[in-house]
């Protein structure tokens, strides 16, 4: 499995922090799946201290944080959230997300390269919320990222991988640059087939948050990451259009 | 002074950034913004307030 920004991850399965039934399940499925990153964000806080609870529950899970700038429209609005993660999770990394679009959450591209850059020259280790866009992920590694994620599909739409041809071109043309499947994921079936093209990780948090039962999905989730880099790593055979027998002819009895 | 703290409209005794954090009761891991520039924590007992002032004060929160 390759490094993200130095750092070796015990599973390719980076999970969500948002929208779980209770705090207690969101703990059970982070520890029964063994997932090894956590997606955490930055919201106002009350004078109760909400946000220090939630903080040392993180904490105890003893995973990577990957705070995110979700919900940022904007350049400045993206890099100053940055600097605030930065101080308040202690970490480099970054999930940068820069919405370009209300309805499908579709990440604006360009600001997305200019906030990029501005943070990689700042010391971050940006994790970008992409696109499949070929010429933009040249351009975010031009602006100094090590990582590329790109969507699956529209954030929170179980849509799985909408342009797995497009995603499989982008892994061909960029072998050596750590890539995670970031958005869209709804099944295991969808995770498995990103890592069976070669993707180094899965990020997902709808999928397991909002199952019926998300300790049971979470579970299932890491062992679809997990068989889909096995069969990823054992070469799987070319699909063919015609039918090929597997029982060898020679040797057949003549029976007619 | 009358500022905006987290989107809500209060009359504070607090002249500076840190004191404003104490006044209202914050603690433990938070960053802070004034006027949407970010103010680290070393910074914040420099961080003079005016009348009208906009800070936000954010914490640790589920994302994904």
């Amino acid at each position: 499995m390759k490094q993200f920004y130095g750092i070796d991850l015990p599973n390719p399965l980076m999970l969500g922090t948002a929208q779980y039934p209770s705090p207690a399940i969101l703990e059970q499925a982070f520890r029964d799946s063994g997932a090894g990153v956590a997606t955490v964000s930055l919201r106002r806080e009350g004078a109760g201290g909400g946000g220090q609870a939630f903080w040392q529950m993180v904490q105890s899970l003893g995973v990577h944080i990957l705070p995110n700038t979700a919900g940022c429209h904007t350049v400045k609005e993206a890099v100053t959230t940055a600097h605030m993660a930065r101080e308040v999770f202690d970490t480099k990394w970054i999930k940068l997300e820069l919405i370009g679009h209300t309805d499908s959450l579709q990440p604006d591209v360009f600001g997305l390269v200019e906030a990029a850059r501005i943070l990689t020259d700042e010391g971050f280790e940006v994790f970008p919320y992409t696109t499949e866009d070929m010429i933009v992920a040249d351009r975010l590694l031009d602006a100094g990222c090590r990582v590329l994620m790109p969507w699956g599909a529209p954030i929170g739409s179980g849509r799985g991988l909408n342009n797995a041809y497009a995603l499989r071109a982008m892994r061909a043309a960029f072998p050596d640059v750590p890539l995670v499947i970031d958005a869209g994921i709804g099944l295991p079936s969808h995770a498995a087939h990103a890592m069976e093209l070669g993707f180094d990780a899965v990020l997902l948090n709808s999928a397991v948050a909002r199952a019926g039962d998300p300790v049971a999905m979470a579970r299932a989730m890491m062992r679809a990451v997990e068989a889909g880099q096995l069969a990823c790593a054992a070469d799987p055979i070319e699909a063919r259009d015609m039918a090929e027998a597997s029982t060898p002819v020679i040797g057949k009895a003549f029976l007619s | 002074m009358k500022i905006v703290l987290n989107g809500g409209s209060r009359d504070v005794a607090a002249t500076t950034l840190a004191d404003l954090l104490d006044e209202c009761g914050f603690s433990g891991r938070v960053a802070t913004a004034l006027n949407e520039n970010f103010v680290p924590a070393a910074s914040r007992a420099d961080a003079a307030l005016s009348d009208g002032d906009r800070i936000e004060v954010v914490a640790p929160m589920q994302g994904g």
